[in-house]
């Protein structure tokens, strides 16, 4: 008999106008020793699922239809208070975020404590005890003293750890994992997931994995549930899901996934999800304003050269020069980037680079080093008139497709702010006319202009950042982890027009993720960055097939392996 | 602990040295205090002789400095309308004022911070909504007009309380007088005390039932749900907890305010205390009460915010303990 | 850090599935959260109303009200302290009775709350002109600006604005003697009320000024070049309206209650130019000797009208704020 047994279930969230079905006719189980990952993108229900099973819908979501066994005893319709005590005593849950799980005001000691004898009958220094080992088997060093400490004097992976820990207090027979890995760096990651397989082994505790990440599947899932738009449209062993998907879904999804050991040209095109991915009207770009009058200097050897840059930040303040403190976030960074190439900038969260890419527009002031761009030495300007020259021929995209829009101003008044402020057109009829050009570019349609950036998804509002950012008619374009926020089948979308207008307009680009696979399909020279230094800078084949630096191989050792994944569909380089 | 209490001192070292000097130029500019202290039969050459003696001739900054110190010694110089020392008038009526304070604010913790609470876990209860309702109600209604209807209704209609004055007072000690021991003056003590913690009650009740509101919704509250805990650790232990911090803060805010604010509920019940002394010196421009009621309240003030961040300290352990 | 994705996201859902009409605005705004969240609260409806009509009653009141009670020749001292119509010996002309001069009850209240308004109003403009451009400029700038003009607002903020509002009209006085206080009133009560309320909005938009600057289309815009000036007024502040609305509409009512206070204390409206306040303070002197209504009823209308008005904000403050949907 499988630990949990999941029929036919169905999960509305009632709304204003319509109810909404999160999950439908969903039929899953997991055996006892084994990890069943559901995967999917956005909005497909899987985080539902998790809670249904737990009972912690958030209102006014219920359960509308169907059947959930945990040990063949129907759980869904227990009363609240036999619910309760499942929780914790029979089933653990492992939240995304580790930084907000925890009480920060409460020592870890005493989450564990409260935990363990709510659902089991020991005296508080057996409890005491048990946490001890339960702190001991997650891998974190010194016990007996750790855990006296408060949450925030452990780091992020340690954290989910203790998180895991508690999941663990009571000997569940089954733990939910939503997302366990997703707020965690690769590293830490990979320790994370090794963890939990060991765990769910040692302990023969059934897992279920909720999950976006195909990485996290791949590495230890036994059984997969691809999940869209609420239903499940593929369902078995991982090996078998992943090497041959069945379902039109999972095949595009699958080819969507970017891999860390093959390049390809371009992703396959996948319309499977959002519509609005081709281009409404094709300019000319030679003939169009776009492609006219990139009359900019020519430069001889490299576009951008980046020398001894250094950046620090205080991280606390004094009258007294010698009380300071300071966070050094880019220490003597030089490297080189050449016209009408792509650069790649790969490292963890705080390695500094995206402290590289706001030095060099100027949102930031370096502490030292130079930047020169073309023949321009960009920190010493001064006279504000150049300070724009400069501005107009580098521009960024953002990470945050939610947060890179002003929420109050129509789409077409963004794109047309920066051509109108540099006075690119002579006209409000062209500058209109540009407008509804670039967003016929980027895929959109002009009728988009008229409308408001929260009509827009993800996917949608990134290719209007990218508008904006074409709008000043820029040689150097920085890309700051563009598509970290995206699901994979729109990341491919953006990823092949990000592509495809480097080339039609000769744009050299700054390219920053802390996703390798990513950066392999993106860039031609790529450098490795951590602890806010610059390890080793090389050709992107080079990097991958003969990785110079040990943090280099680290990281690609640490990568989730997707050879399990098929093949079909790509068009390799 | 000992520098952020030290880096704590200092900050309010400076709050009050800005209103020191509020209060000094108040003192020294708003009008010629000669011709406050003098009548108008005095010579001119008397007049400067004054002045010098006053050293109201001396450079400003030596005056302020003059200013601080005797301040510091709790001289404040002589009342333009009494003609006594500002300190003794103070001195009798500061435990007045400081007796009805201590009680509303008694009263406006007592009863809401319970009701904060029920209403902030029991969101869709008609018993919330009613609290919630009567609150707004408790905000809407200006201070001085509950006393008014409280008057009416228990003085004049019912005849059950005094409307005015502080009843029997008993002398402790030489300058300490207080209304708790007899009967009449804790009977005076009610509708005062109601009229000035109505507001703050109804303020502290709706600031601790949002912030539960917010607390609920975090991560940590939900893993505490998921872990399968009682409801009763979950919301007494993890989430009342945590919305502490903020309702300390705002606490403190309006505690502080209950003094000033007693110079309504003081007029409107002809209570003896600064309150109502301070508003006669508003409108006889008596400036040496003006300024030394500013210097105190805000001295009040400051230590309950000192108090406020040391009990910070000791809830948040983020601020006590560094990270590894 | 990577970042992380937001899994039940509906509205990205639907908005991706749904194809977006073209709407005007009023068809939008109908079809709208807010406006619907507006609806579903029967208590925010009555109070909108009541808002409306009380805000009509006291703007139109030389039109509708049925005396003058500014106009010497038609009050008498005759008519003096009459009760309610449903009492004895009342005079059928004064339904809510006469003041100790004479005048009609109803008559001075709707006079008197339009005083009130207007002073609230002024007000609650001077200190959101105040507190806005400081707070922007605060939460923008940062690093020293910020450090002192927050400072600044700590120091106010150890004051009640009741308190501030004494002690500006004691110095006014000091300074300018006893200048005819007719003239001069209005405009220290409003400077006093604008004084004491602008360190709200100052630290709201601070603080939302604040986590708009880090925002990524902040950024864009620094890197297409606009200036700070620009930046501030077009993108940050009309992402910074939602909050400070809400102080708005709660200030109007803490700014008539605060005014009515101050009146009340007799450092408000004279009697020649009585506010709601002014008239309690009149009525004050009588209510032992049993003419209550010449104090309740100009102190019922001032409930009402804050009451109102405050159940207003405290619903746009919830309808408003992202995190309690």
């Amino acid at each position: 008999m499988s630990v949990l047994d999941i029929k036919d279930l169905r999960v509305e969230f009632p709304g204003r106008k319509s109810v909404f079905v999160a999950v439908d006719d969903v039929t899953l189980s997991v055996d006892a020793g084994k990890v069943l990952g559901v995967v999917g993108e956005s909005g497909a229900g899987k985080s539902t699922v998790g809670n249904a099973v737990i009972g912690l819908l958030q209102e006014p979501g219920h359960i509308a239809g169907g059947e959930v066994y945990l040990h063949g005893k129907r759980i869904d319709q227990l009363p609240y208070k036999e619910k309760r005590r499942l929780r914790g005593r029979k089933i653990g849950m492992i939240f995304q975020d580790p930084l907000t799980s925890l009480d920060p005001l409460q020592t870890v000691e005493s989450q564990l404590l409260e935990t363990i004898r709510t659902h089991l009958p020991l005296s508080r220094s057996q409890a005491r005890q048990r946490a001890i080992e339960l702190i001991e088997s997650v891998g974190i060093p010194d016990a007996s003293e750790r855990i006296k400490q408060y949450p925030h004097q452990f780091s992020g992976g340690m954290r989910q750890r203790v998180v895991i820990a508690l999941a663990l207090c009571a000997e569940p027979e089954l733990v939910i994992a939503d997302e366990p890995t997703t707020a965690l760096d690769v590293s830490i990651q990979a320790q994370i997931l090794d963890l939990m397989k060991k765990l769910c082994r040692e302990r023969n505790v059934a897992m279920l994995v909720i999950t976006h990440d195909m990485g996290v599947i791949a590495d230890i899932t036994d059984h997969v549930a691809v999940m869209y738009h609420g239903e499940l449209v593929e369902y078995g062993e991982t090996t078998q899901v992943l090497g041959a998907p069945e379902h039109p879904y999972t095949q595009s999804l699958i080819s969507a996934v970017p891999r860390p050991d093959i390049k390809v040209e371009r992703f396959p095109v996948v319309n499977y999800i959002e519509k609005a991915g081709t281009p409404q009207k094709q300019i000319d770009i030679a003939s169009h304003w776009l492609g006219k009058a990139r009359d900019y200097e020519k430069v001889t050897g490299p576009l951008v050269q980046i020398k001894d840059l250094e950046k620090r930040f205080e991280t606390r303040g004094s009258i007294f020069p010698s009380r300071r403190k300071y966070f050094q976030a880019v220490k003597k960074v030089s490297f080189d980037i050449n016209e009408g190439e792509t650069f790649g900038l790969v490292g963890e969260s705080g390695s500094g680079k995206s402290t590289i890419a706001r030095l060099i527009t100027g949102l930031y002031q370096p502490s030292g080093g130079s930047i020169l761009f073309g023949k321009t030495e960009l920190t010493s300007l001064k006279n504000r008139k150049d300070v724009l020259a400069m501005r107009r021929q580098m521009q960024m995209i953002f990470q945050d497709p939610y947060s890179s829009l002003n929420a109050r101003m129509r789409v077409s008044d963004i794109i047309g702010e920066p051509i109108k402020f540099h006075r690119l057109a002579s006209s409000n009829a062209e500058v209109r006319q540009i407008v509804d050009d670039l967003l016929d570019h980027v895929g959109l349609g002009a009728a988009a202009g008229k409308k408001f950036p929260h009509e827009f998804s993800g996917g949608q509002r990134q290719r209007i950042s990218i508008a904006r950012a074409l709008a000043t008619r820029p040689r150097f374009l920085i890309c700051d982890e563009p598509t970290s926020a995206l699901d994979v089948s729109i990341q491919a979308q953006i990823l092949n027009l990000l592509k495809d207008l480097q080339q039609e307009l000769g744009l050299t680009m700054l390219f920053i993720s802390h996703d390798l696979a990513v950066i392999r399909q993106m860039c031609n020279r790529i450098g490795v960055m951590r602890h806010g230094e610059l390890c080793e800078v090389s050709d992107c084949d080079q990097l991958f097939e003969a990785p110079q630096h040990p943090y280099t191989r680290e990281l690609l050792n640490l990568m989730p392996s997707l050879e399990l994944l098929s093949r079909a569909n790509l068009a390799t380089a | 602990m000992i520098g952020f209490a030290a880096r704590r001192i200092l900050q309010a070292l400076i709050v009050m040295l800005v209103v020191a000097l509020l209060a000094f130029t108040m003192f020294r500019f708003v009008g010629d205090p000669i011709n406050q202290m003098v009548g108008i039969e005095t010579s001119i050459e008397e007049r400067e002789a004054l002045r010098e003696r006053l050293g109201l001739n001396d450079p400003v900054a030596v005056q302020f400095f003059r200013f601080i110190t005797n301040a510091a010694q709790f001289d404040f110089g002589t009342s333009y309308q009494f003609r006594q020392p500002v300190s003794e008038l103070f001195a009798k009526r500061i435990p007045a004022t400081l007796e009805l304070s201590f009680t509303s604010a008694l009263f406006a913790l007592i009863v809401g911070i319970p009701m904060g609470i029920y209403a902030g876990l029991n969101r869709e209860s008609p018993i919330s909504k009613l609290f919630l309702s009567v609150s707004l109600i408790g905000i809407s209604l200006p201070t001085f007009f509950i006393g008014i209807l409280l008057i009416f209704l228990f003085s004049v209609t019912l005849q059950w309380l005094p409307s005015f004055g502080r009843g029997e007072t008993v002398q402790i000690g030489s300058w300490w007088t207080t209304g708790f021991l007899t009967i009449s003056g804790l009977k005076a003590l009610i509708l005062p005390s109601i009229t000035l913690g109505l507001y703050q009650m109804t303020l502290i009740m709706r600031l601790i039932r949002a912030e539960m509101l917010e607390v609920i919704r975090t991560d940590y509250i939900k893993f505490a749900r998921a872990r399968g805990l009682p409801d009763r650790l979950v919301n007494f232990r993890h989430a009342l907890k945590n919305t502490l911090v903020p309702v300390i803060t705002i606490t403190g805010l309006q505690l502080g305010a209950i003094i000033a604010f007693a110079t309504i509920t003081e007029t409107v019940f002809q209570w003896p205390g600064m309150g109502l002394m301070f508003l006669q010196a508003v409108q006889n421009v008596d400036i040496p009460i003006m300024s030394a009621y500013l210097m105190l309240t805000a001295f009040l003030f400051v230590t309950i915010n000192f108090i406020v961040d040391i009990l910070y300290f000791f809830i948040d352990p983020r601020l006590r303990v560094g990270r590894p | 850090m990577p970042f992380t994705t937001n899994e039940e996201d509906q509205s990205t859902v639907q908005n991706a599935a749904a194809p977006v009409q073209e709407q005007g605005r009023i068809a939008r705004f109908l079809d709208s959260d807010l406006f619907h969240s507006f609806l579903k609260s029967k208590i925010t409806v009555v109070a909108a109303s009541g808002t409306f009509i009380l805000f009509l009653l006291a703007f139109l009141a030389p039109w509708i009200a049925p005396h003058n009670p500014f106009d010497l020749a038609s009050i008498s001292i005759m008519d003096a302290r009459v009760p309610p119509v449903w009492m004895e010996y009342a005079d059928p002309r004064f339904l809510l009775g006469t003041d100790d001069q004479g005048r009609d009850m109803l008559s001075a209240i709707f006079y008197g709350m339009r005083i009130s308004l207007i002073v609230g109003f002024c007000s609650v403009i001077a200190a959101a002109v105040i507190g806005i451009s400081l707070g922007l400029v605060a939460g923008y700038m940062g690093g020293r600006v910020d450090a002192i003009i927050m400072r600044i607002a700590d120091v106010q903020l150890t004051f009640p604005a009741i308190l501030i509002a004494l002690l500006i009209d004691g110095v006014a006085h000091g300074i300018f003697g006893s200048i005819d206080r007719e003239v001069f009133a209005f405009y220290i009560l409003i400077a006093s009320l604008a004084l004491s309320f602008w360190v709200q909005y100052a630290r709201t938009v601070r603080g939302s000024a604040m986590v708009e600057k880090n925002k990524e289309y902040v950024q864009a815009a620094r890197v297409i070049g606009i200036p700070s000036v620009i930046i501030m007024v077009r993108h940050i502040l009309p992402n910074v309206t939602g909050p400070v609305l809400v102080i708005a509409t709660i200030n109007l009512a803490l700014a008539v209650v605060t005014e009515a206070t101050l009146s009340f204390l007799g450092v408000g409206m004279p009697p020649t130019q009585p506010s709601l306040g002014t008239l309690i303070a009149i009525g004050n002197d009588f209510l032992y000797s049993g003419e209550w209504w010449i104090a309740i009823f100009p102190g019922l209308a001032l409930a009402l009208l804050v009451l109102n008005v405050n159940l207003l904000g405290d619903w746009l403050r919830d309808a408003l704020n992202p995190k309690l949907r």
